[in-house]
């Protein structure tokens, strides 16, 4: 069935994919007044009157669920009933949604006037649309979108508005909150806000669930939120938090509702706003708080073009379905469902499963424009250049030649690629590079990263660069701007990626051998890379498969052989992985060189962010982007994970444990000498 | 004719006689008046005692819906003359077939008859003349009875056991279930073969017979509710073989030495192709969707028809002697595979066929109970009680048909257990005849600490184990008053949490049950022609006001169908109560009618599946039991899971999938599915059936519902029985099978 395909491994290349429509165009061509105003009657499930938010939140609070828990904390805490009542309406208060219609359209009007001017087009799959029309009437939806720009859910909004779609309610971080008049205005077009954290309150996870499943279960509105968790500052997809996906699937799992129906949605910018923003962040300059007054000083953006975006709505996934064989829903059965229970072994690998399979889904349909593929090339040069210590850039008839081969090879692969085939070549790119010229110079028919960069956040106001070190940052920000572009394309090569590294590692030809070390490697990235759990073997056909496929590979049942033809592609991949690769043995030298007994995990990137400067600055290291803090923690989260290195209580709360001797290993395994017996990771091949 | 006139005066001759009279079919109504005149002209007397007869028959109750056939009736001296009446112990100690009328019974008529009219044909007024119609009618049936097909002298093996009890019990001709079943039933169909749902030539729907308040009417509705909800079209026939064709049926694998031995016991038997292929079978769907395709599989190679306990232990023991497999068969209801002889079985098969053991042994006035041989049908206990002024109360929806035996073994569960318990809450005593020896407790203690109860192990055990010949159970006096009644609720929802509600306050009526909207429409569908405008109008007032004026959703309302007995001053504050209760969940009292209708529709729906089948339309109903919390969302889902599995698997148009709660205990209720498609175009219907309720059963099973509430597992739903009472449950079933049955004698193989 439909669903199943977003979850199975066939060949990507014969992926049918909807064509898109451009929604502004018709925004261009009539009245943003009456369009604010129209008649809006969305179909709802089962045609269920919609609730008002006062009714929803009465709902909630007189739950059985609810009930319980205030009983248990009471007992707990010794506190009065109609206290710990008080407190969870006031949590209530806090963070359900106000849904208005005259908001709704107040957004509409502004949101057309906004996104005319700062788009060129906005482009969305019509038959997902019905797709999820369809689904909304059967049953209760969830949207998961991707998320990588504060656009996104207000995108969303929109975008169901001018469909006629029944307007989603979104979780949203209460760091909105913090923008006084905005917040209330989110709240106002069907944004309720969670706090980021709330460990051990059962109270406050009571009334947050129960919220949400009223919403789902009664299907008063599809329910939205990013599966994320956070905005993806590198644009590779996030690891998927699973607290909210664990609440979605409860109703059905203990048999409230018929199925679920998720609907992960990808939305790709081909210009994201926040680029530089991102790259600032990741390179140590704090993010500055959410704040009305500095969302007006975003302002000049207006004045800038930021492309086209594209939202692909993909295919409804039953969780009915997906959990066919899976999950025993009679595991609910004795005991009375509204009583709060941890997930059991079983569903939260589901879950997880289920996460990982719908964020690959999002990644899928992600739409790829011709500069992703040109950043790859051009940072690839870039680094080049940096270990010859000559930037002399790239003509561009060889970046021509290089795009159009890595054009063919993509789609391969089965990238969502958006190259106008109609248009030749050199102007593809010229006009690709033209939108991103603030991260480029071009000189002479030659093509090179800016040095510094020209028009961004970092305007004049700024102290000119005074050492290497601001040098080295302000080139930094270029570079991760492009990397944020490049890593777009990340999952189409990421596999294959993994298998050219292994294959390069390793010191024979023997399946088995190369087996290990890619599956190494993929143990290492997986809190980089989004690599479903457990799921080794097949990533390892899948890769072979592709370079296979491609004639990079030779296969046989004991051997894996790289042709002659296949050097080029394979130089490509592994030069792809190659930036994490130093990257992790970097963090892995730090730890094993510099870290002391009193290193926490709050000094953690500070400490090893001087030391990669220091490394970078002596020419010892030539990848920039190891910069990415992002990189850093990950890094720091394998090794957590691997038990290379443990968080212990300390005397201060977080501080790290690093064995060394393992560490060093690690290092010493990244850096060429891959494990190859890893009774692990023997599987059957 | 003349013998029956023979007959008739030979009874009036003997000083001790009792007439039984069963089941025939064949003599015309005419035949019947003659003998009737001519036994006036001949005796005088006999008249007054034909008369009287008829009335007892009769007149003191119309008995139940499936009770118009009055096969057995006792004429006794005592009867004859009231003065002379034996102490009342005596002659119901005597063993006597049928139980004689009780002053209290006269008493009770017009009551009574309520609850007759109910579900039989006739009309619901109890005056005299009405009576004496009703009489006649009777009295030409049972002449019919008199009347045998020729050359059936088979029967007349000797009962030794019966002759016992009643000198007068001459031979098989008077049980109410022949051994010979294809005379009054259908081989390939539900029930009686005189009553069957057909479109006449005009297109018009018409039930057939004379046994149901529904035989021999029109219904106008039912035709454009059948195609409208499963797009069948009346001229897409899908005709059942109408023949059994012997030449199909394989020849029986006699154990010779076997059957040599139980040709010395004196005890019937026959390998008939019919009689085999009749025992072969319950009523699932693929059992009568094979029969009416003329397809037959393993059939049971010899049926027995013990006439007493003695005979069943003498079989039993045989059976273990020469390891014979013996599968017990009551009344053929089963709907759980229970009675299919498994396939694997190379020993030969033996059908036990319990139906001639229906006597009533004894009735206990001072304890209320009554012992009774386990083989006796529903209908005929209840009849037979009735005469003494008692009843069981135990009535499932089959009780037609399904036997006391065949209760005991499934846990049946009755209509009306609210006040009368299910069947687990009504034996006091079980006898059971297993290779091990005879099972049974000492004393009939009400209740006992004597470590787990062993009645526990034979009920539910599904002919696993022994056969149960003989049972004490709780009889009560009749109840004085009967009400029907009915509910109208906005929605399922309201519906529910209304029945909640009565079950937590414990204040159920006798039955009440709640259909969903689907059912409403089907009840609807099946209001026989209305024969006067007025009544049409009023159902047109009463329509608009429940939908205009009260703004019920005619899509969405639903409605409860209630039963309310004992005694009048108590049934009506009872009544009362309850309809109090509805209110506040919305619900509008709707009329004795609607209630009536509801509870016949459970006796028809089975003949209407033969009518689907007729036309492409298959269809099963299945049940479950589920906590009270639980009830809205099984049924949300089960019948969500049926539509779309039905699509999955390439059914064109949307199935019928709908459910009603039917029993209400303090924890949570009873729910039953009904499910039925058109299946036009599908290669393999049968298939497609099976996976469908395969995926319900999961479904059901994953919403927090039981296996089953009252139908049993068989060999249809084994395949869950681990995960129902877990591995260390299955264990100790199997531990007690390995004692009480090594060699696996009882080898029907249901249950596990």
């Amino acid at each position: 069935m439909a669903s199943e395909a977003v979850f199975s491994h066939r060949d990507p290349m014969l992926q049918k994919r909807d064509e898109f429509e451009d929604m502004l165009e018709e925004r261009r061509n009539s009245s943003d007044l009456r369009y604010a105003l129209r008649c809006y009657t969305p179909v709802l499930y089962k045609g269920v009157t919609p609730c008002t938010a006062g009714a929803l939140k009465n709902m909630v609070l007189q739950s059985a669920q609810i009930h319980f828990v205030i009983g248990q904390v009471s007992n707990e805490t010794g506190r009065a009933v109609d206290d710990i009542q008080e407190e969870a309406s006031a949590i209530l208060e806090e963070m359900a949604h106000s849904l208005q219609l005259s908001t709704v359209r107040f957004f509409a009007f502004t949101l057309s006037k906004v996104f005319k001017t700062l788009f060129r087009s906005i482009c969305v799959n019509e038959e997902g649309i019905q797709r999820l029309q369809q689904a909304i009437q059967e049953h209760p939806v969830v949207l998961l979108p991707s998320h990588r720009s504060y656009m996104d859910f207000l995108l969303m909004s929109y975008i169901l508005y001018t469909y006629d779609l029944a307007l989603p309610v979104i979780a949203a971080g209460m760091d909105f909150m913090g923008m006084k008049f905005v917040g209330e205005m989110l709240r106002m077009s069907g944004a309720f806000f969670i706090r980021r954290s709330f460990g051990g309150d059962k109270l406050y996870w009571a009334v947050f669930s129960e919220y949400v499943k009223t919403m789902l279960k009664n299907g008063f509105a599809p329910v939205e939120f990013f599966l994320e968790g956070t905005r993806s500052r590198t644009s590779k997809s996030l690891t998927p938090k699973l607290g909210l996906l664990n609440i979605a699937m409860d109703p059905f799992l203990k048999g409230e509702v018929f199925d679920v129906h998720l609907v992960p949605v990808s939305i790709s910018y081909e210009r994201i706003l926040e680029e530089a923003l991102y790259a600032r962040e990741l390179l140590g300059v704090p993010k500055p708080k959410e704040s009305t007054s500095g969302l007006f000083k975003a302002r000049k953006v207006l004045s800038e073009d930021y492309g086209s975006i594209h939202v692909y709505f993909g295919q409804p996934v039953s969780v009915r379905r997906l959990s066919q064989g899976k999950v025993d829903r009679g595991q609910f059965n004795l005991t009375p469902r509204h009583i709060p229970k941890r997930p059991s072994e079983e569903i939260h690998s589901f879950v997880n499963d289920s996460a990982y399979g719908l964020v690959r889904a999002q990644e899928e349909n992600m739409v790829l424009k011709p500069w992703v593929l040109l950043a790859s090339l051009l940072l690839q040069n870039h680094h080049g250049d940096q270990a010859s210590g000559r930037a002399r850039g790239m003509a561009l008839d060889e970046l021509t030649e290089q795009a159009v081969w890595l054009r063919d090879l993509s789609r391969q692969y089965g990238a969502f690629l958006h190259w106008p085939d109609h248009v030749p070549p050199p102007e593809v790119v010229s006009s690709s590079l033209s939108l991103h010229r603030g991260l480029l110079t071009i000189t002479e028919g030659r093509v090179q990263l800016a040095s510094e960069q020209a028009g961004g956040p970092a305007g004049p106001g700024e102290p000119p660069p005074v050492g290497p070190e601001e040098e080295l940052l302000r080139q930094a920000v270029t570079v991760l701007s492009c990397v944020s572009y490049r890593n777009q394309a990340l999952h189409v090569f990421l596999r294959p990626a993994l298998l050219a590294s292994a294959v390069h590692a390793a010191s024979s030809s023997g399946k088995q051998e190369i087996f290990n070390s890619f599956s190494f490697l993929r143990n290492m990235f997986s809190n980089e890379f989004i690599l479903c759990p457990g799921a080794t073997v097949q990533d390892f056909e899948e890769a072979c498969f592709l370079l296979v496929k491609t004639g990079a590979l030779h296969v046989s049942q004991q051997e894996v052989v790289v042709t002659e033809r296949g050097h080029r592609t394979l130089a490509f991949l592994t030069s792809v992985l190659d930036p994490f690769l130093q990257g992790y043995q970097v963090v892995c030298r730090f730890l094993s060189e510099e870290a002391n007994e009193a290193l926490t995990e709050k000094q953690f990137v500070p400490t090893v962010r001087k030391f990669i400067i220091k490394r970078l600055l002596a020419g010892r290291l030539r990848y920039t982007e190891v910069l990415s803090s992002d990189l850093q923690k990950n890094a720091l989260a394998a090794l957590l994970r691997l038990g290379a290195v443990q968080k212990i209580k300390g005397a201060e709360p977080g501080t790290l444990k690093v064995n060394k001797v393992m560490v060093h290993s690690l290092e010493d395994a990244l850096g060429g000498n891959l494990p190859t017996q890893k009774p692990a990771a023997v599987a059957r091949l | 004719m003349e013998n029956v006139v023979q007959r008739l005066l030979k009874c009036s001759t003997s000083t001790f006689f009792q007439l039984h009279i069963v089941n025939c079919t064949g003599l015309g109504e005419e035949g019947v008046k003659a003998a009737v005149a001519t036994s006036r002209l001949e005796r005088g007397k006999l008249r007054r005692r034909t008369r009287a007869a008829v009335e007892t028959g009769v007149g003191h109750r119309e008995p139940g819906p499936r009770t118009r056939r009055c096969p057995q009736i006792a004429f006794c001296p005592a009867f004859c003359d009231p003065d002379s009446l034996p102490p009342r112990v005596g002659w119901i100690a005597a063993g006597a077939l049928a139980s004689i009328p009780t002053p209290a019974a006269h008493g009770s008529a017009p009551s009574i008859h309520k609850h007759g009219s109910s579900m039989a044909s006739n009309s619901s007024s109890s005056g005299g003349s009405d009576r004496q119609r009703i009489a006649q009618q009777r009295l030409r049936i049972i002449a019919g009875h008199l009347q045998r097909p020729a050359g059936d002298d088979s029967a007349l093996l000797a009962a030794e056991c019966k002759d016992q009890g009643s000198k007068s019990d001459a031979s098989s001709e008077e049980k109410t279930v022949p051994r010979r079943r294809q005379e009054i039933m259908k081989w390939n169909g539900w029930g009686y073969s005189d009553s069957r749902f057909l479109f006449n030539k005009k297109g018009q729907a018409e039930f057939t017979g004379k046994r149901y308040k529904l035989s021999g009417m029109i219904i106008p509705g039912l035709k454009e509710w059948f195609e409208g909800t499963f797009g069948a079209n009346l001229q897409h026939k899908s005709p059942a073989t109408p023949i059994l064709n012997s030449s199909a049926v394989r020849p029986p694998t006699l154990n010779e030495a076997f059957v040599e031995e139980l040709k010395s016991t004196g005890v019937p038997f026959s390998h008939d192709a019919e009689d085999r292929v009749f025992r072969a079978y319950g009523h699932c769907v693929h059992e009568i969707f094979a029969l009416r395709e003329g397809r037959i599989g393993r059939v049971p190679d010899l049926v027995v028809w013990p006439n007493c306990h003695n005979d069943v232990v003498k079989i039993v023991e045989l059976a273990c002697k020469h390891n014979v497999c013996l599968i017990p068969y009551g009344g053929g209801t089963s709907v759980s595979s229970a009675l299919e002889c498994p396939s694997e079985e190379t020993r030969s098969i033996v059908s036990l066929d319990t139906s001639q053991m229906n006597r009533i042994l004894w009735i206990d006035e001072k304890n209320l109970t009554a012992h009774v041989e386990a083989g006796i049908v529903g209908q005929d206990l209840e009849r037979l009680l009735n005469e003494s002024g008692y009843c069981t109360g135990h009535e499932p929806d089959s009780m037609e048909f399904s036997s006391l035996g065949g209760w005991v073994a499934t846990r049946a569960s009755g209509m009306k257990k609210n006040i009368y318990g299910n069947i687990e809450d009504l034996v006091v005593h079980i006898k059971m005849v297993t290779p091990r020896g005879v099972i049974e407790k000492s004393c009939q203690g009400p209740r006992m600490s004597t470590g787990p109860d062993v009645h526990h192990f034979i009920l539910g055990s599904e002919g696993t184990l022994g056969v149960v010949t003989e049972v004490t159970m709780k009889i009560r006096p009749m109840p004085e008053y009967q009400k029907y009644g009915s509910v109208v609720f906005p929605n399922f929802e309201q519906g529910v949490a209304c029945l909640r509600e009565v079950a937590k306050q414990r204040c159920a009526p006798a039955s009440i049950r709640l259909m969903d909207n689907e059912q409403f429409k089907f009840g609807h569908a099946l209001k026989p022609q209305v024969s006067s405008i007025f009544t049409s109008f009023l159902d047109g007032l009463k329509k608009i006001y429940i939908t205009k004026f009260k703004g019920f959703d005619p899509n969405r309302l639903c409605v409860a169908t209630l039963l309310f007995e004992g005694n009048r001053e108590k049934v009506l504050q009872h009544e009362k109560q309850v309809y109090d209760i509805a209110a506040k969940f919305g619900g509008l009292a709707a009329g004795e009618d609607n209630g009536q209708r509801g509870y016949m529709l459970t006796f028809v729906i089975a003949y209407l599946r033969d009518l689907g089948m007729d036309y492409y339309v298959m269809g099963e109903s299945f049940e479950t039991s589920v906590p009270w919390d639980r009830v809205l969302d099984i049924c949300q889902n089960v019948k969500a899971r049926i539509v779309h599995e039905c699509k999955e698997r390439g059914v064109q148009f949307t199935p019928l999938s709908t459910c009603r709660v039917t029993q209400t205990y303090d924890a949570g209720a009873c729910v039953y599915f009904y499910f039925g498609f058109n299946y036009r175009g599908l290669s393999d219907p049968v298939h497609v059936y099976e996976q469908v309720e395969h995926a319900a059963r999961e479904e059901i099973l994953a919403n927090g519902g039981s296996l089953s509430h009252h139908h049993g597992v068989g060999k249809l739903r084994k395949e869950w029985m681990s995960e129902t009472v877990s591995n260390v449950g299955i264990g100790m079933l199997k531990s007690v099978k390995d004692y009480v049955d090594p060699n696996n004698i009882f080898g029907n193989r249901n249950l596990f």
